[in-house]
């Protein structure tokens, strides 16, 4: 395994400058960018079928896939990556089918209800498209990730290339992944609803953070996206750019999210708390701060978007909804570690002690408790929790990232985290679900392109009927 | 590197069009966050609604063509349209969130210029608001272009030269501008603006003073709304309108100009707006020539345009941190709360 | 309407303010303001429950009572900075319920804060020309328009400056109030609300924080508006100063009226003293389980965190900061 950091900078860099070729990127433009012409985002494929297809670790060149439907009929080829993608532009229903005719002889697929299947574009802008495959060698292991062994793989990206949009703003990013075997409507309900409940289980785990650190030091987090998109960044760098086994990446993914949020407190929020900046001041730093992190992350990793090389598991069939084992191992673990942090601040001292700081700062320290110390822990656990839910927010939507990923979720994060009432744990938890239950359902009835439109709109509505939250006591508004 | 080049194109920025649209959407944030303290994180959105209104009223009515009206009436009344629009989208926002808060308002109106965005960048009102591809310019520009006295090809000096649609644009968005800055000023040194300045202050002082808070809030609310709703129509004349440039990008950079001149004076605004977007265009150029002649190793010239916006960052956080009433501002007049 | 009680004061006291006989509640000669069954609670807890009272016009009248007793409560839901669970009251015959602040004051009911709001970049005289009622300037259109409002803006100038020159101001005109010491500004503040000509001027502690060089003198302004014609209520703690001033003394305890009568005989009453002394020993607090003063902490936290006029005023002042073991959450913590 390699733990110096020359291989890792190298690896860094190749990562750059094959995401860059691979996708195409638009550098034009952004050097002579003038108020006349502040840049944007513009695809113009608003959905994009993508995939990798391999057998076991070895990527397959020349496999033909279709998409088609709604007038659209599109043939891509893999290229020597395995990866292909097709965009659309209209949501819709489209049928994806593989051409076996074109796989090498000795490899078939799995079973041959994948070799066409029907995908909605309704909830997702990227969609992933699995076509598990069979080696007559037997040895592959199936899946279509298989390990990640391949190194330096990108390229699942946005076709043509999402321009950098510096100055411009962002598209969505995918979200939680359920599809359905038939095109019933409760089936789709019910698929949604798993959906929904996947992404605001992720957001949740952002949304405490927020909360937490919102409850202790009153200061609302702009640059809290940012947090979720330096998980992301981080696990995108150790599982894909320098190829280190999953737990590793996510131990070091954790920690280095941990660190990044201890950096936080030290180098920005102490110092203006000693300082005695007012809150107003605080949250236009965060936003500045925001900016800054975001075109540093953009920096980085450019501004497309990159696949990560972890599998994502099998394709499981649970009655009439299509999920991967990604979204399971997804979910479970942002519960596992949602009733960590229920436990934590229950039963703990430093958690009871987080209450207590929550409730009242001054009383909390004029009863012996460590403000400052309280904040640092709030800091780090905020950060640990968002940087997690980078991790499993790129698994989740598709394996994938993008520099301003974070920031895209950042309105739903304040949304859930208002939506159950400023401050408290329990209430962001309860509020993420349910944006991300609306979100997800609104798709049966709006445009997807419009579903986090619904989201903020119900924010807006319950600050209209019950300001003090959903969970908050109605007595709080005097 | 061409540092003259850099030069020239960094004092272009002075006298642009959009420099001037751009000041006068800060202004409109000035009256609402400098002088009412109200915290506006959706002025973009009243430039969107501004802007789009003003170009659906003249593609989709098309007074000129539809109802023979001459084309400054029906220009005059595209203009109103869009102002009608800002108003209704500012009581929209205020009625719910005057009375909480003031965070509240700022996550509302954060939370509506991006349903706005969303709203007008949806493939479902593509025939209207032309989706994400926006509306081509040459859809809506044809009576202002109609209007236009100038008949020569080009106008100006130096940097500052342009077509005579350019210049026309140009004059017509500055003097709007001097317009909302002696509107600002008139208002701001009346009884109304010591009312403005009060409740930024106190509310509840001036509460029981008997004026009726909620009220002046509203109408500073839909004064600076107003302001960045011609904003929006000056924004998209020299371009196109694209749903995308009114992004929470844009209004964390009017945020940054208004620091950056000084919050709650006349001219901090203007100075912001023009310094802003100088510096952009002036770091922009130096990176890109710095890139270009290898300073950078093995940097792409993207790489280093994302850069500058990781300075404007760290402006935006030293500026608030060590001089929070920015240039203009008065020392003892601290723009915010403590 | 309540019936009397009679413990402690002489059974059948009048006095010249009084219709009838002295008791708490009872009724006045001459009442501005009256209020009746007027009930305030917070998440369970009661911090105003007053049956019924009336304010004697034309007279100063404090009302005085132990830290938490819902004094500043009661002023809230009196001025329409917070509104009360149930109840009625009126202000010179007129029902003032569900009336907003900011009207309230435009009727001649003016008050000032416990803690001070002078407006702090705002100059002196800016604050005192804010305090002005009916300025044409004020509204949107006319204020772009000089002429219209000059000559008004002129007259409330010279106004100011001759109740700055009262209140020894005047030096001050062109600073900054936050520039101001503590004492300074309390009396621009009261200065401010006496530009508004109100008829009934009421005072949260204009004692509280004040450098006790300027007492004096803020007792003779008091008395002062009491000549021009005003009458006062005030809040107050210091019982030198109740005596000192004031023409007649409502006691509060627990939310409740305990007691009233001139502020001769009011300390001797026995409700006063378990009431008001009582509670200024520690004995009272230190009858508080555990329980309770989590509740309390409880109840007032749901005030803090979204609380938007009052009730936010409430919780983080303190009553008397001198007075041991107390937080700023006791208001409405005692029952």
């Amino acid at each position: 395994m390699k733990t110096s950091s020359r291989p890792r900078r190298r690896g860094l860099r190749r990562a750059i400058a094959v995401a860059f070729a691979a996708l195409g990127m638009v550098a034009g433009g952004v050097s002579a960018a003038t108020a006349a012409d502040l840049p944007s985002t513009e695809a113009t494929d608003q959905f994009i079928f993508q995939g990798i297809i391999r057998d076991g670790a070895d990527p397959l060149e020349g496999v033909e896939v279709t998409v088609s439907g709604n007038g659209v009929e599109e043939t891509a080829a893999t290229d020597d990556t395995g990866a292909w993608s097709i965009g659309v532009a209209e949501p819709g229903t489209y049928t994806v089918s593989l051409d076996p005719a074109t796989l090498p002889d000795g490899i078939t697929l799995r079973s041959a209800e994948f070799e066409s299947r029907e995908f909605t574009t309704a909830s997702t802008s990227q969609i992933g498209v699995l076509f598990p495959l069979d080696s007559a060698g037997g040895g592959g292991g199936g899946g279509t990730g298989g390990d990640s062994g391949t190194g330096g793989n990108t390229g699942t990206g946005g076709e043509g290339g999402e321009p950098a949009a510096p100055g411009g703003g962002t598209g969505e990013p995918g979200s939680a992944a359920a599809g359905t075997t038939t095109n019933d409507f409760w089936s789709t309900v019910l698929a949604r609803t798993i959906s929904g409940l996947g992404f605001g289980l992720l957001m949740a785990l952002g949304a405490i953070g927020i909360t937490l650190i919102y409850g202790t030091t009153g200061v609302s987090n702009f640059a809290h996206g940012e947090l979720l998109t330096f998980g992301g960044v981080v696990f995108y760098a150790t599982t894909t750019l320098i190829n280190w086994p999953v737990w590793v990446a996510v131990i070091v993914t954790l920690v280095a999210s941990a660190a990044f949020g201890w950096m936080h407190d030290w180098g920005i929020f102490k110092p203006l708390r000693r300082r005695n900046v007012g809150l107003v001041q605080v949250l236009i730093v965060t936003i500045g701060l925001s900016i800054a992190l975001r075109y540093l992350f953009q920096f980085l990793i450019g501004g497309g978007i990159l696949g990560l090389s972890v599998p994502r598991g099998d394709v499981i069939t649970l009655g009439p909804v299509i999920m991967t084992t990604a979204d399971i191992v997804s979910m479970s673990v942002a519960i596992v570690v949602l009733v960590a942090v229920g436990l934590f601040l229950t039963r703990t001292r430093i958690g009871k002690a987080t209450r207590a700081v929550s409730d009242n700062s001054s009383l909390a320290a004029s009863s012996g408790i460590d403000v400052d110390k309280v904040i640092r822990i709030v800091w780090v656990l905020g950060a640990l929790l968002t940087g997690g839910s980078g991790i499993l927010y790129t698994y989740f939507i598709g394996a994938n990232i993008k520099w301003d990923v974070g920031f895209t979720v950042l309105l739903l994060l304040f949304a859930s985290v208002t939506l159950g009432g400023l401050g408290s744990a329990f209430g962001a938890l309860v509020g993420a679900v349910i944006v991300g239950l609306v979100t997800e359902l609104s798709t049966l009835f709006i445009a997807a392109d419009l579903r986090y439109a619904v989201a903020l709109l119900v924010l807006i509505l319950v600050l209209l009927f019950r300001p003090q939250g959903i969970l908050g006591r109605k007595e709080r508004v005097g | 590197m061409d540092f003259l080049t850099i030069l020239n194109n960094s004092a272009a920025e002075i006298l642009s069009p959009s420099t001037a649209a751009f000041a006068l959407a800060t202004i409109g944030l000035n009256v609402h966050f400098g002088y009412s303290g109200l915290l506006n994180f959706g002025q973009a959105a009243f430039m969107a609604v501004g802007a789009y209104a003003f170009a659906i009223f003249t593609m989709q009515v098309d007074p000129t063509a539809t109802l023979g009206w001459p084309m400054w009436l029906s220009f005059v009344v595209a203009v109103l349209v869009a102002i009608v629009a800002a108003v209704a989208f500012a009581l929209v926002l205020g009625i719910p969130t005057l009375r909480l808060r003031g965070d509240y308002l700022a996550i509302v109106t954060i939370a509506a210029a991006e349903i706005i965005r969303f709203t007008v960048r949806t493939s479902d009102y593509s025939a209207v608001t032309g989706g994400s591809q926006g509306l081509r310019g040459q859809d809506y520009k044809g009576d202002i272009t109609g209007l236009n006295p100038l008949t020569g090809t080009t106008y100006g000096f130096g940097p500052w030269t342009g077509t005579a649609y350019d210049t026309w644009i140009r004059i017509l968005a500055w003097t709007l501008v001097v317009v909302a800055l002696i509107l600002v000023w008139l208002l701001m040194r009346s009884p109304w603006g010591r009312v403005i300045k009060g409740i930024r202050e106190d509310e509840d002082a001036v509460r029981s003073l008997g004026k009726n808070v909620y009220s002046y809030k509203m109408q500073a609310l839909v004064l600076g709304g107003v302001l960045g709703g011609l904003a929006g129509i000056m924004y998209v004349l020299p371009r196109a309108v694209q749903p995308d440039n009114f992004a929470t990008a844009m209004t964390f950079y009017i945020w940054t100009a208004l620091l950056l001149g000084g919050a709650a004076t006349v001219f901090g605004p203007l100075l912001g707006s023009i310094l802003f977007w100088v510096l952009l265009a002036f770091t922009g150029g130096m990176l890109s020539g710095l890139q270009q002649i290898g300073a950078f190793g093995d940097m792409s010239g993207t790489q280093a345009g994302q850069l500058r916006f990781v300075l404007v960052g760290v402006a935006l956080m030293l500026l608030v941190i060590f001089r929070p009433q920015g240039i203009l501002g008065n020392k003892k007049e601290l723009s915010f709360h403590v | 309407m309540s019936e009397t009680t009679t413990d402690g004061t002489a059974p059948t006291a009048t006095h010249p303010l009084v219709d009838g006989e002295v008791a708490p509640g009872c009724k006045k000669v001459d009442p501005i303001v009256v209020a009746d069954g007027v009930i305030r609670q917070f998440g369970g807890l009661t911090a105003v429950d007053v049956e019924h009272v009336e304010i004697p016009r034309g007279a100063i009248t404090a009302l005085i009572g132990p830290n938490g007793a819902g004094k500043t409560t009661f002023f809230n839901l009196l001025t329409g900075f917070d509104r009360p669970n149930k109840g009625s009251w009126s202000f010179e015959g007129q029902s003032l319920a569900h009336v907003p602040s900011h009207k309230v004051a435009r009727r001649g009911m003016v008050r000032t804060f416990q803690l001070t709001k002078s407006l702090g970049r705002l100059t002196v005289l800016q604050n005192m020309l804010l305090g002005a009622r009916d300025q044409r300037g004020e509204s949107f259109f006319a204020a772009l328009v000089r002429p219209l409002w000059r000559a008004q803006e002129q007259s409330n100038t010279e106004k100011a400056d001759s109740l700055l020159a009262r209140f020894k101001l005047d030096t001050k005109r062109e600073d900054y109030a936050a520039s101001l010491s503590g004492g300074q500004r309390k009396l621009l503040e009261m200065a401010r609300a006496l530009m508004s000509d109100p008829t009934l001027v009421m005072l949260d502690e204009p004692m509280a924080g004040v450098n006790p060089a300027l007492t004096q003198s803020l007792l003779d302004h008091v008395k002062g508006l009491k000549d021009d014609g005003m009458t006062v209520l005030f809040v107050e703690h210091d019982m030198h100063m109740v005596r000192h001033i004031s023409d007649w003394v409502i006691v509060m305890a627990e939310g409740r009226i305990v007691a009233e009568g001139p502020p001769e005989t009011i300390m001797q009453n026995q409700a006063v003293v378990d009431a008001y002394l009582g509670a200024h020993h520690d004995t009272d607090l230190g009858t508080l389980t555990n329980q309770q003063v989590a509740q309390i902490h409880e109840a007032a936290e749901e005030e803090v965190p979204v609380g938007l006029e009052a009730s936010a005023t409430e919780t983080t002042t303190t009553d008397a900061p001198a007075e041991p073991g107390a937080t700023a959450h006791d208001e409405e913590g005692k029952r």
